[in-house]
């Protein structure tokens, strides 16, 4: 159920050579926001008038102007922890319930200059920490697939938009997998480019050595498209690597000859649901009859991961949300009298449970006579890991995993066990801790008809070889 | 038992540069409230920092200045606590691994020289400023938040009050000297803390250490480790412990005041910055640094002495103030002769930049025009005593000597018709004191030469009078 029967690229074209209009592409996605929403909840804000008059000025370019616009009048929606200027962004907090940033992060400006229109704010996990958009602080999101799964998270929000159809492409940000699981869950194609090949200028840190923005749409090709708009050079994030990632038409074929396919034994074993084997396993036959070579990996380190990537992204989130202090930014109570009862009450008041928690676990373990033992630890493993990967890719070209041990759970069904909610990130996590890009998409659905998404992980910077297998995949699951 | 009493102090010095340390908002001093500020150093969600590279290199400067090593990696680390003038709930800062460390200056303290040693010096931004008005409210201005900071740590080396206020006064002419920073202790952007501990003279261990804030006067600091080393020795004279606390030097009171004890200490969870690379500086880099290093107070000094041959006095005095010592230098190279210019630098121009409160750039009394002033003062065509009425004219109207000579009539009657006529007058209606002269009683040339200044008005060339008065006196 695609927003668009073709490519982003094919759209925008059609509608630069006037066969195709933006306004009624815009329009029709509002519409369809309108009707579909109510039952979904993907959105937190819509950008209605905002959208359509940027959809009329594109249409009012000359067709040469329309022609350089890579994205031209593609609608789009973006994360709500994305800064977008004069549109609320809310990071689904309580919190920040009346931000509304006086600037663009790069990656909308980047869209805007690509000629895309911003259509809305889409719903996800209190500052990114969930695995299923259920710790919104503004109501959860329901799968397309199945009204009484979660989405995935926490970008549950941006996956549900386009896996519904409401909007062709979306952006999300992925910590330890929160781009990659919900595409998983909701069926749709999600990426997780190499760190710092994305400007992280605008998003409002979770956790910063992790956090990477990244596009979500429903075929391969435009991931690809979209990859190239954001992927900007940016001074003003330090960590950018200033190498903007360029497209090529060639990474889109099923002829995958000599393609090194990884298979981790830590992936495969013990925690895998039958239900998402059965699937990666049929696509992998495929695969190789299409002439894809699989070699069996090991990343030892891995059962270290989930351990590590709760310390480090919980310590660095302890640092990033205490600006939220009811001072300058965030709700403030009106309970408090004194400064530290301002503090105390403001943040008792704005942060969700899940919030909390990570601040509560990030705080500690940045603590003097604990440091050593859990941050600089996990630091310390982080790099075991990575190595784990390059090891591994010096003899495979793509790796493949599972997404998620299984398919969506129902609503509320892991919202009282925290821990086991954290294991369900045991695949994705990975891959943000060793600054890889990791993609998911669609390999099949469940008995119930839930989609059951496909990983590939490569090395930094190739996130070419990724699209290829993960076109290949995407083209021989359908 | 005889106690001395050990030092150390941390000094924060505000650097100089264009912007600020993460973003680029300007750093004036004085500006109206939040009128500098964006959404980096408000640290709006989502903002991010990106180092500025003119303060890097300030630090390394006052880094190569006092002999530290510069490291070739450091990282910068944030240091987490609440307060309302941090917007972000924490500060940008350098800790386990710091841009400079192992310097130290010399200092000369009742005629002994001293090394004191530098631990470390780090870089990292300042917080904003809250202003608490009459009401309840408290106010926050924007503008400082964010400007850059280096962080000069010294080693527990003075052992006293004077060595201490030795120290900073070498520290302050070098970062003067560099033009990293304007050492403005009243408006904050040179700040110090002292840690303080007593213990048996000689003795090897350091005792418990108290920490003292808000020192913000040289004057203060002498006087709060003045109180605060007597306070200490009486504890432990009459068999007290010193716990670790901080305190809070209070001016109005002349006393330090309890902030915290131990058990309050805040744990600053200091982890690097992932916002952050690790800053990563170049030999060449440092070289190229250590090639614009000006010439130090201690260098020009001997230079002073030896080169223009001033007094010890005079060369102290000159080089205390890098902007005194460029203004003596710049006017010695245009009139020539360097004892002259640095007897009225001495005297007369610190006269007005004192009595103005005036920085040495606020003169109008320009090196070059000082230089035309002594000129004329050599070849006699104005009086040293008038060219000092001249100098005061020239500051308050900030016009050339030249056209205020002319225009008072300052200029000396040097003809010697004019004078000769004035000279016999003098005689003529002195006929005893001319008589007494005669006699022998040669002082009196004094009298005759006064007489005749008076007589012209102050403008007689009192050399010329002299010679003419003796002459015609026979």
């Amino acid at each position: 159920m695609a927003f668009f029967n073709m490519t982003i690229a094919e759209a925008s074209q059609q509608m630069a050579n006037g066969s195709m209009r933006c306004v009624d592409e815009t329009g029709r996605a509002l519409s369809l926001i309108d009707a579909a929403d109510a039952g979904l909840h993907a959105f937190l804000s819509v950008n209605n008038n905002g959208a359509l008059r940027r959809a009329e000025a594109l249409d009012n370019l000359p067709v040469s102007e329309k022609k350089k616009l890579p994205l031209f009048g593609i609608p789009i929606a973006i994360k709500d922890n994305i800064c977008t200027k004069d549109i609320p962004t809310t990071c689904g907090s309580k919190m920040l319930e009346n931000f509304v940033p006086p600037y663009d992060a790069t990656v909308v400006e980047a869209l805007q200059n690509a000629g895309a229109v911003i259509v809305g704010k889409t719903n996800m996990d209190e500052f990114a920490m969930g695995s299923s958009t259920e710790s919104s602080a503004f109501g959860k999101t329901h799968n397309p697939a199945g009204k009484n799964h979660i989405p995935g998270g926490s970008s549950g929000g941006s996956a549900a938009a386009v896996a519904s159809g409401m909007v062709p492409a979306a952006l999300g940000s992925d910590t330890g997998g929160s781009i990659r699981q919900p595409c998983s869950h909701c069926g749709c194609a999600g990426l997780k480019p190499t760190y710092g090949r994305v400007s992280r200028y605008g998003l409002v840190a979770f956790a910063s050595s992790l956090d990477q923005i990244g596009p979500i749409a429903s075929d391969v090709r435009d991931i690809g498209r979209l990859l190239e708009a954001i992927s900007v050079a940016d001074e003003r994030d330090s960590t950018n690597a200033r190498k903007p990632y360029r497209d090529d038409p060639s990474y889109y074929s099923t002829d995958i000859p000599n393609l090194k396919i990884g298979l981790p034994r830590e992936y495969f074993g013990e925690g895998l649901s039958e239900t998402v084997r059965r699937p990666l396993a049929a696509l992998l036959d495929r695969m190789k009859g299409c002439g894809a070579e699989t070699v069996d990996v090991s990343l030892p380190n891995v059962n270290y991961a989930v351990a590590t990537y709760y310390i480090i992204c919980t310590a660095e989130a302890s640092s990033n949300l205490a600006r939220y202090d009811g001072v300058k930014y965030g709700h403030r109570s009106t309970a408090a009298s004194m400064l530290g009862d301002l503090y105390t009450q403001s943040r008792e008041e704005g942060f969700g449970n899940e919030v909390k928690r990570r601040i509560m676990i990030g705080t500690y373990v940045l603590s003097s006579g604990y440091y050593d033992a859990y941050y600089l630890k996990a630091a310390r493993v982080r790099t075991l890991i990575a190595r784990d990967f390059e090891q591994a890719f010096t003899a495979c070209d793509v790796i493949m995993s599972p997404v998620a041990p299984t398919p969506a759970f129902r609503i509320g069904e892991k919202t009282s066990d925290p821990l086991q909610m954290y294991l369900t990130d045991i695949y994705t996590v990975s891959a943000n801790l060793a600054g890889i890009p990791g993609i998911s998409v669609p390999a099949g659905r469940s008995p119930e008809g839930l989609p059951i998404g496909v990983q590939f992980m490569a090395r930094q910077w190739h996130e070419g070889t990724l699209l290829k297998a993960a076109f290949a995949a995407q083209q021989l699951s359908q | 038992m005889e106690y001395e009493v050990v030092i150390g102090l941390e000094v924060h010095a505000q650097l100089l540069t264009k912007t600020k340390l993460f973003c680029g908002c300007t750093t004036p001093f004085g500006d109206e409230p939040n009128t500098h500020g964006c959404p980096v150093c408000l640290g709006m969600p989502g903002a991010l920092p990106v180092l500025n590279r003119e303060a890097v290199a300030m630090a390394i400067r006052t880094g190569l200045t006092v002999g530290c090593t510069i490291a070739k990696k450091s990282i910068f680390a944030r240091k987490n606590y609440f307060y309302p003038d941090l917007p972000k709930g924490y500060q940008i800062s350098q800790y386990d691994m710091p841009l400079c460390s192992g310097g130290s200056i010399s200092v000369i303290v009742n005629g002994t020289e001293k090394r004191i040693g530098i631990t470390r010096i780090h870089l990292e931004e300042d917080a904003g400023k809250l202003v608490h008005d009459q009401d309840a409210d408290s106010l926050f201005d924007v503008n400082r938040c964010g400007t850059p900071l280096i962080e000069i740590v010294s080693e527990p080396d003075m052992r006293g009050p004077a060595e201490a206020h030795a120290y900073l006064t070498g520290l302050k002419q070098i970062l003067e000297y560099l033009g990293v920073c304007d050492c403005n202790m009243e408006e904050g952007s040179l700040r110090c803390d002292a840690n303080i501990s007593v213990r048996p003279k000689g003795g090897k261990k350091l005792g418990t250490k108290i920490e003292i804030k808000n020192m913000n006067s040289f004057r203060s600091i002498e006087k709060a480790l003045e109180y605060e080393t007597g306070r200490q020795i009486d504890v432990v004279r009459s068999g007290g412990i010193i716990e670790q606390q901080t305190y809070q030097w209070d001016p109005d009171t002349g006393q330090s005041v309890l902030m915290r004890s131990k058990e309050d200490a805040h744990d600053y969870r200091y982890f690097p910055d992932p916002d952050l690379v690790p800053l990563l500086v170049e030999q060449s880099h440092i070289e190229t640094l250590r090639a614009t290093l000006p010439e130090l107070p201690a260098a020009r000094r001997h230079r002073f002495e030896k080169g223009y041959g001033l007094t010890a006095y005079a060369a102290e005095v000159l080089t205390s103030m890098r902007p005194v010592a460029d203004y003596f230098e710049a006017a010695t190279k245009l009139c020539g002769d360097a004892k002259t210019v640095a007897n009225w630098v001495m005297v007369e121009i610190l006269r007005i930049v004192n009595e103005r409160k005036l920085g040495v750039a606020g003169l109008h009394i320009t090196p070059s025009r000082l230089a035309g002033l002594l000129k004329q003062v050599a070849d006699g065509t104005i009086s040293a005593q008038a060219a000092k009425k001249v100098v005061d004219l020239v500051q308050s109207e900030n016009r050339d000597p030249e056209a205020i000579i002319k225009e008072k009539g300052f200029a000396q009657i040097s003809d010697s018709g004019t004078l000769e006529a004035a000279v016999r007058s003098v005689i003529d209606a002195n006929p005893k004191e001319a008589e007494r002269y005669r006699a022998g009683e040669k002082k009196l040339i004094g009298f005759f030469v006064g007489q005749t200044m008076k007589a012209t008005g102050g403008k007689g060339n009192p050399k010329e009078i002299s010679a003419i008065a003796m002459r015609t006196l026979g």
